[in-house]
């Protein structure tokens, strides 16, 4: 049980902002949008209906694969790109 | 030197496994896309030169598919109305080029996370899934298992009643020849639909070449089938029915579950097509009777280039192999495996059924926004039933506008006037024929195409995009015109030259 305690908001926090980092790497727009959204979307389910702890960790840990799998698929995004799409505005290089 | 010190970066990366995303980000900032390159060019010639050969990296968009080679095209084409036509293009400065894509049933991007489970196919687990001697084998026909697992538990199915295609297509044929020619000393009739795929229809027309006998099913102007047509249609010599799910063009949700009923009671196998529909809506084969299903990775975010059949084991249903070789896949369909597209569907399948409900949910919210966003144009109508209708297909006819050419001013979104194997034709949408829609009428419908990737900043450019541009076409039309002063133009007799 110590390990399931172990679990704690920071943890959670940092996991979420990593996400959102991440996707915000893709450079496939449909992409990164649908990733941001999904993270919105699963960690609001996280606070709203997770109730015990082992749920807790088992979401955690899935979130996190599927973090380990945006790490590798955004460097790839970024590895073969494709003209911005016609909604997508052109950032100015600094 | 550039090169090494990404790739060392890199190496890092993948060696500790913990990305320093300014380093990698700051080292690949300094890569030039095509299109800086070329603004740039004189000022730095020699530098940025040097760091594409470096790094190879290249915008991957094939230049002929920017809009601006056609846009010129399109104005030279048409001299008079060019200025005229310039404005149906959607021109914003400091923004991509790159059209939206609205053309889901025609093919769905394919999902990081499937690509990261094919990628591993490529680089180490080459085995082929069915050598038995030893571990490269085992290895990936365990990968293969569990897809298959994951692509049964959608549909309720047992792992062992799935086989695996090439696409729907040819799943779609398999059973119709397959299941057809099995049973041939006995019986000799299939019954099917006038609104399904090609494949299907062209499957039924090549039996007919062999002596079978085919009924093809009218449906309503609301693109459904009539239950009591269907079961009077059933004879002693039916072997197959096959009724597609969901629609390709418009959408239609058929009545599948009631149709499984009836050709169990009649003791006819019932096939369905459900390459639109697997994923997308409730489907369980035990609950809805279906006997044989077809399935394709495509149309859910996996890899293009395979697909599945469902076979029924209890009661079973036999059917003649159309490709003969190894035995593989329990004799039904030999030739090995490919296990990164097996795997990569796999995948598919089971992200498909995790994010059903996320999914569902997102598509129906733009699916509303859209279609309520274009019927508020005047004189436009939604085709197909707006009940039995699967929402993320969406498929509306604009009066009094050629179809092609609103999809010609249309550049800057990706769509289609219906399925994309007959699009390259002019002729009118079958589909639409089949639900009793005029000529004019089926020229003048688009499909739109709302997935998992579509945004809904993309729905309010398309809106805004298809409202502007419906009303400069009609602006051009005379009929419209006439139409506004309130002449029937059914009443006007039209002089010959």
């Amino acid at each position: 049980m110590s390990t399931i305690a172990a679990l704690t908001k920071p943890q959670i926090l940092n996991l979420y902002r990593q996400y959102i980092r991440t996707a915000k790497d893709f450079t496939s727009y449909n992409f990164r949008e649908y990733f941001l959204r999904k993270a919105r979307r699963d960690f609001r389910l996280y606070k709203d209906q997770i109730k015990t702890e082992e749920d807790a960790l088992a979401k955690f840990n899935m979130i996190r694969e599927e973090l380990a799998i945006l790490k590798r698929q955004s460097i790839i995004s970024e590895m073969y790109t494709f003209d911005k799409l016609v909604v997508e505005p052109i950032k100015t290089p600094k | 030197m550039l090169r090494h010190t990404t790739t060392r970066l890199l190496n890092n990366i993948s060696t500790r496994n913990a990305i320093n995303r300014t380093t990698i980000a700051a080292a690949l900032r300094v890569i030039p896309t095509r299109k800086s390159l070329a603004t740039s060019a004189t000022k730095s010639k020699a530098k940025h030169d040097e760091d594409i050969d470096d790094f190879k990296l290249v915008v991957h968009t094939s230049a002929d598919s920017k809009p601006a080679a056609s846009k010129k095209t399109a104005a030279d084409a048409s001299s008079p109305g060019s200025n005229a036509l310039k404005y149906a293009y959607q021109e914003r400065s400091g923004f991509g080029t790159r059209p939206i894509y609205l053309d889901v049933q025609a093919t769905t991007p394919t999902d990081p996370r499937v690509l990261d489970q094919m990628l591993k196919f490529f680089t180490g687990l080459y085995g082929n899934p069915h050598s038995n001697t030893h571990s490269y084998g085992w290895e990936t026909n365990n990968e293969i298992e569990k897809a298959r697992e994951n692509v049964a538990k959608v549909i309720g199915a047992n792992p062992k009643e799935i086989i695996f295609t090439s696409g729907a297509t040819e799943s779609n044929n398999m059973a119709l020849k397959g299941v057809a020619r099995f049973y041939k000393k006995t019986k000799n009739h299939i019954i099917t639909t006038r609104t399904e795929h090609k494949c299907v229809l062209e499957a039924a027309r090549a039996m007919k070449n062999e002596g079978y006998d085919i009924t093809f099913l009218n449906v309503n102007e609301q693109g459904l089938i009539d239950l009591k047509e269907l079961e009077k249609a059933i004879r002693p010599e039916t072997c197959l029915v096959s009724v597609m799910a969901v629609n390709n063009e418009i959408g239609v949700m058929q009545p599948i579950k009631e149709i499984g009923s009836i050709c169990r009671k009649h003791k006819v196998f019932f096939h369905t097509d459900a390459a639109q529909a697997y994923g997308k809506i409730p489907l369980d084969v035990n609950e809805m009777n279906i006997d044989l299903m077809s399935v394709s990775s495509h149309k859910i975010y996996g890899p293009k280039g395979v697909g599945a059949i469902y076979v029924r084991r209890r009661p079973r249903v036999r059917l003649e192999p159309i490709i003969s070789g190894g035995g593989q896949e329990r004799g039904l369909r030999s030739g090995t495996l490919s296990p990164p597209l097996v795997c990569g569907f796999g995948e598919a399948a089971r992200l498909v059924r995790e994010e059903y409900e996320a999914d569902s949910e997102h598509i129906k919210k733009l699916s509303k926004k859209l279609t309520d966003g274009l019927l508020s144009i005047e004189q436009t109508t939604l085709n197909g039933s707006p009940i039995h209708h699967f929402p993320g297909c969406v498929n509306i006819s604009f009066a009094y506008v050629e179809g092609e050419s609103l999809l010609m001013a249309l550049r800057d979104i990706a769509l289609s006037s219906g399925s994309a194997c007959t699009s390259a034709s002019l002729e009118p949408s079958y589909v639409l024929h089949a639900l009793g829609k005029d000529d004019a009428l089926a020229h003048s419908s688009i499909r739109f195409g709302i997935g998992r990737f579509t945004t809904e900043e993309e729905i309010d450019y398309v809106i805004k995009a298809i409202k502007e541009r419906v009303e400069f076409l009609r602006e051009l039309s005379p009929l419209w015109e006439m139409v506004k002063e309130g002449i029937d133009l059914n009443s006007i007799e039209w002089s010959g030259h």
